[in-house]
């Protein structure tokens, strides 16, 4: 059963680090936006850290977005995913590896770089390593949620903005546990909860998520 | 294949459903108008001002239909979306598609009515309190249950995405709904607190049937539409021709 | 049984008028509005296909399909 997950992660990290701009401009954009904030509202040190994980947590969100339309463009286009479909193996684990492969080459990169952004928010030691923490655990539950969206909007005109539309509102409680999680840690009472919540999420999202997705894509090839 | 199930494919046709509805809707405009008029009645008219909200309240017979409605009315689509996965009727994509832009009417009447409604009793056109904020997020659901069907242009697919996206909705709408709870409780304490007056029976009554002409309502509309959409997509089949040849208008 | 003794109170509903009649209006308005755009947009949708089965009539080279599905 592993095989095949493994097989696909491989095939998909070989692919991505032959195109790493497609990675790099996704940080970039993370880096962008998470600097873009302290411009808008102000330097202030108290401000900005109140502000943080709100900030980091949502520009993660829009990073994820923005590299979901290539998750399945790629192999649609050039047949490969009608190939996978046909596949003895069961496609959901086919994507499953494909998300695991995105996570890595997405979420994985934004969670190294969020504390290196939090120090420019002025947040404290503990705080960086919650936020890192909680990236970590929930960045795979963007990742598995997302191929669900990119899944449904394979070769639909737009499919990038409406990819946003579909996938943003299904985000918010990773949003919500993820930002709350260093909120607790910034405020005092204790990330232990969030961070459990955020886990359990990210389970769910990643190892439920890769069926819907399966069926989206074969409704998407027929 | 069996007499019974060669039945049920038949009902569930659009060839069939199509006069059926038509002779449906203006039995369910009728109830709606009864229901409402007598909702109304009993709401605006009978039932007595609230100790603690003043005549103001009166909102509730508005708002809380609406809300209910916009709730139910997801759950109506997944239904009819996991039926359409299940089986394959091509009735039951339709019926989603007709549901939606009525679902998000509501779900925007809910957000409209309750800001009007906290701007007196809360001092605020908007709060981020759960259930405020669930509603925005069901509103969002829509909007991207309705952008995804539009953006698909072969109706069999997009009946088959529009149902995966919203049975993932339905699935995912708690989670998202405690979530938001959770949130709020810790952001905000609460400094909203609905008045919790024991409710007179009278109100309730007002309330009640105001949920039911607004159900009888979605209804008409829905099949309205769902019969708007069959002659669109069968505009080449032989049914569609005969039935325009029939009607005089 | 009428919980109001003039008209006049009725519209102010107790200071709150605005809200309460601008939740009604809106909601009434919409929920007029809904029906009346199916209605015309079935009517200009029926009008369309008619229009397209007389211009087939005229070629006559699209029987329509037999509906088997």
């Amino acid at each position: 059963m592993l095989t095949p997950i493994l097989a696909v992660i491989v095939r998909d990290l070989r692919l991505a680090l032959r195109r790493r701009s497609d990675i790099a401009s996704v940080l970039f954009f993370f880096i962008i936006v998470v600097s873009l904030f302290p411009l808008g509202v102000g330097p202030e040190p108290a401000q900005l850290r109140k502000l943080a994980p709100g900030v980091l947590w949502v520009a993660a969100l829009l990073a994820t977005m923005l590299s979901l339309p290539r998750l399945f463009a790629d192999d649609y286009r050039d047949g490969t995913l009608e190939q996978l479909a046909l596949a003895p193996q069961p496609l959901g684990l086919i994507v499953l590896g494909k998300v695991i492969a995105h996570w890595l080459i997405s979420g994985l990169p934004l969670t190294l770089l969020a504390p290196v952004l939090g120090i420019q928010f002025d947040l404290s030691g503990e705080a960086l390593a919650i936020l890192t923490v909680s990236l970590l655990i929930g960045t795979p539950a963007l990742s598995g949620i997302g191929a669900i969206g990119a899944a449904l909007t394979l070769g639909v005109r737009g499919s990038g903005v409406l990819v946003s539309l579909l996938i943003l509102p299904l985000y918010i409680p990773v949003l919500i546990f993820g930002a709350g999680a260093v909120d607790a840690t910034l405020t005092g009472t204790g990330a232990q909860a969030h961070l459990s919540l955020l886990a359990a999420l990210a389970l769910a999202g990643v190892f439920f998520s890769p069926w819907p997705s399966a069926a989206a894509l074969r409704i998407a090839l027929e | 294949m069996s007499d019974r199930l060669f039945n049920w494919y038949r009902f569930a046709s659009p060839q069939a459903f199509y006069p059926l509805a038509g002779r449906m809707i203006p039995w369910f405009w009728a109830l709606a108008a009864l229901f409402g008029i007598a909702g109304l009645y009993v709401g605006f008219l009978v039932a007595p001002t609230d100790a603690q909200q003043g005549e103001g309240y009166r909102i509730i017979f508005l708002h809380v239909p609406a809300s209910w409605m916009s709730m139910f009315i997801y759950l109506v689509m997944a239904f009819w979306a996991g039926l359409g996965l299940a089986f394959n009727f091509r009735l039951s994509g339709m019926m989603a598609q007709a549901l939606a832009p009525t679902g998000a009417m509501f779900a925007f009447l809910s957000l409209w009515t309750g800001a009007l409604w906290g701007k007196p009793m809360w001092g605020t056109w908007w709060v981020w309190d759960a259930r405020l904020t669930s509603e925005l997020i069901l509103l969002f659901l829509y909007v991207g249950f309705i952008a995804l069907q539009s953006a698909i242009d072969d109706p069999r697919r997009a009946d088959k995405a529009g149902a995966i996206l919203a049975l993932v909705g339905v699935v995912n709408i708690p989670i998202i709904y405690f979530s938001v709870k959770w949130w709020n409780t810790l952001h905000q304490g609460s400094s909203v607190n609905l008045a919790k007056s024991s409710m007179a029976t009278v109100m309730l009554w007002g309330m009640l049937l105001c949920a039911l002409a607004c159900w009888m309502y979605s209804i008409a509309v829905a099949l309205m539409r769902v019969r708007r959409i069959m002659l669109e997509r069968e505009k080449d089949t032989l049914w569609v021709r005969e039935e325009l040849a029939r009607e005089a208008s | 049984m009428i919980y109001w003794n003039s008209l006049a109170d009725f519209l102010a509903m107790g200071k709150h008028g605005l809200y309460v009649w601008g939740s009604f209006i809106v909601m009434a308005a919409l929920m007029i509005l809904e029906p009346i755009l199916l209605a015309r947009s079935r009517k200009s949708l029926i009008a369309r296909l008619k229009r397209q089965y007389r211009a087939e009539k005229l070629d006559n080279h699209h029987p329509p399909r037999e509906d088997n599905p």
